[in-house]
């Protein structure tokens, strides 16, 4: 397994995972994230050649259903907890650069 | 001090009209008005709602009308449970003042058996934490020790039916997060089988692993809870079709007979190595004793995989609550951060603004486990080994029954003794986790007291839906022992 992970890794990480760290948690999650994967490294010592991965421990694949019209979930019960909203719909910032002209 | 009579009494006089079920909801409103300043299990009471349902119920009754097996029973349910009844927060501030606009199928259904829902109990931020000291909230107490956690994630839920605010309550367990609790506050606790329960409006954690299941102060109670919530839901496509069997009628008397003699106990050797508590070890292998007193046979097994768990449920969990948890989005619902700058900004600051430190490390470790370059050494390799530990499971309980062990290798530890190191917290998880990799059924039963007066639990895990025959084999050991009987003194006072 590669090595441990440092303040730059945890840095693109945050990114990925869309959360914005100060540089004290940048600091804290290095260090103790570092400390869970040394931990987390004896799983090397395992031998797993020709073992499958087991994603879900039952042995449920697909489960169909007939494809029956229900209850629509009404819009306002939708959007009871919407931080905002306009009309019926969820209003979010601009989403593209007002100056690109897209 | 008046001991608090068992759910399947209470629901009894209700039906029989002996007692007003506005009455027994009030009775519960009042000792959690009492009392939950002290133990803080409730991060929110339902009065109108819970009185109103119970005012319905007691004229349902004048009319001859027949009501269900939880008739007017004040039950407790963890806020990470959709009810369109007060809010569902998981103790999270980014789901602060959330409504939810449906009911989890486990709460529709105690609704329609009778349950009066009075309240909704604390839990570590999205149940990620072992000691409810995640709380986005504040810290619940043990019951037993006011200085000490009452475990978690369930410790709202566990604190509130050791301290008799109800009877029943509903957990959820991801990793151990109603058996633990369950030991650290003396009460039984019950994690189905994967699939056994919805999780239909449970709010997810790590999908493959996370079930509900009831909270009790002793066997019968959690069988009658289980029996209600238990079956499968069009909602929830891993639920199982299997038949739920009457788990209450499977405890009668003869029923347990007819089991003593011919149970089967493994006890794997890798349960009591290093670390665990020798008063721990001193109770459970009392228990022991007690089964083959009973006629049981003991026979030492090994789950060799045992220590590889810790690792391998923290990469998968994790990796599912990266994630399930990339829908807080500040977005549909949850908080928003005050002024974005723009959309990438909107998501980034929501989320750090609204989760608490222990739901960051996870998603953190998660979208590392999950992210390039990673993903075979971290994910994947945790995964091959998942398997390799159910695979212990399946051939052990070939050789055995059931199997016994700690639930937790001591009992319940003090408030903020683990909260700095996040590893140390982790890995008392150890006897708990397996469990849910492997989807079987796991229990936990008071089986004794520290010298320190704090509970000690014994966990009982069985094949795929073998709830039946854990809580037989839990009910046979409780028949013996008065554990179950003693109950702290915080709570009761008032």
């Amino acid at each position: 397994m590669p090595g441990l992970i440092d303040e730059g890794q945890v840095r693109h990480i945050a990114k990925l995972a869309r959360l914005k760290l100060s540089d004290d948690e940048v600091r804290l999650f290095a260090g103790q994230l570092g400390d869970i994967l040394d931990h987390f490294k004896q799983l090397e010592t395992v031998n797993t050649t020709g073992v499958e991965p087991l994603a879900h421990p039952l042995p449920v694949t697909n489960v169909l259903r007939e494809d029956e019209p229900g209850e629509p979930f009404a819009p306002d019960r939708a959007l009871q907890n919407a931080p905002q909203r306009e009309g019926s719909f969820f209003k979010v910032p601009p989403v593209l650069d007002q100056g690109s002209g897209a | 001090m008046a001991e608090i009579p068992t759910a399947a009494h209470v629901a009894a006089e209700i039906a029989g009209g002996r007692r007003k079920a506005v009455d027994v909801c009030a009775g519960a409103l009042r000792r959690i008005e009492a009392a939950d300043g002290q133990v803080r299990a409730f991060l929110e009471t339902l009065p109108e709602d819970a009185l109103d349902r119970a005012a319905r119920l007691d004229a349902d009754l004048a009319a001859g009308k027949p009501v269900g097996p939880l008739a007017g029973v004040p039950i407790a349910i963890k806020d990470n449970i959709c009810t369109t009844a007060g809010h569902t927060t998981c103790a999270s501030k980014i789901l602060a003042g959330y409504v939810s606009p449906y009911d989890a199928t486990v709460v529709e259904r105690i609704l329609a058996a009778g349950g009066v829902i009075v309240g909704k109990t604390n839990l570590d931020e999205f149940a990620m934490g072992s000691s409810t000291e995640n709380s986005g909230r504040f810290v619940t107490r043990n019951p037993w020790a006011a200085d000490r956690v009452p475990g978690g994630s369930s410790g709202g839920s566990a604190a509130a039916v050791a301290a008799g605010l109800v009877p029943l309550a509903l957990g959820s367990d991801t990793g151990g997060s109603i058996r633990q609790p369950a030991s650290f506050c003396g009460v039984v606790g019950v994690k189905p089988t994967y699939g056994r329960v919805s999780r239909y409006g449970l709010v997810a954690y790590g999908s493959s692993l996370d079930q509900v299941g009831p909270l009790a102060a002793n066997v019968q109670d959690a069988a009658l809870l289980l029996g209600v919530i238990a079956g499968r839901d069009p909602r929830d496509s891993t639920s199982v079709a299997e038949p739920v069997p009457d788990y209450v009628a499977e405890l009668a008397d003869e029923r347990l007979e007819a089991r003593a003699g011919r149970l089967r106990i493994g006890i794997p050797r890798e349960y009591f190595g290093a670390g665990l508590d020798e008063e721990t070890r001193a109770a459970v292998e009392a228990a022991l004793a007690v089964y083959r007193r009973l006629g049981a046979k003991t026979v030492e097994v090994s789950l060799p995989h045992t220590p590889y768990a810790i690792a391998t449920y923290y990469l998968v969990a994790t990796a599912e609550a990266s994630s399930n948890l990339a829908r807080y989005d500040g977005v549909h619902y949850g908080h928003r951060t005050a002024h974005p700058h723009d959309l990438f900004d909107l998501y980034s600051a929501s989320r750090s603004e609204g989760f608490g430190a222990e739901v960051k490390r996870r998603i953190m470790l998660g979208t590392f486990a999950l992210s390039a370059g990673y993903y075979d050494a971290y994910y994947n390799k945790a995964l091959r080994v998942r398997r390799l530990i159910k695979d212990d499971f399946d051939r052990v309980l070939t050789q055995c029954d059931v199997i016994a062990g700690p639930t937790a290798p001591t009992p319940a530890f003090r408030l903020g003794e683990k909260l700095a190191d996040p590893l140390q917290m982790y890995l008392a998880d150890i006897y708990t986790i397996a469990a849910n990799l492997a989807g079987i059924p796991a229990l936990s039963i008071p089986c004794g007291f520290s010298a320190a007066g704090l509970p000690i639990g014994l966990q009982l895990m069985g094949p795929l839906f073998g709830e039946a025959l854990l809580l037989q084999a839990a009910r046979l050991y409780e028949r013996e022992t008065d554990w179950h009987t003693r109950r702290p003194s915080m709570g009761r006072e008032a």
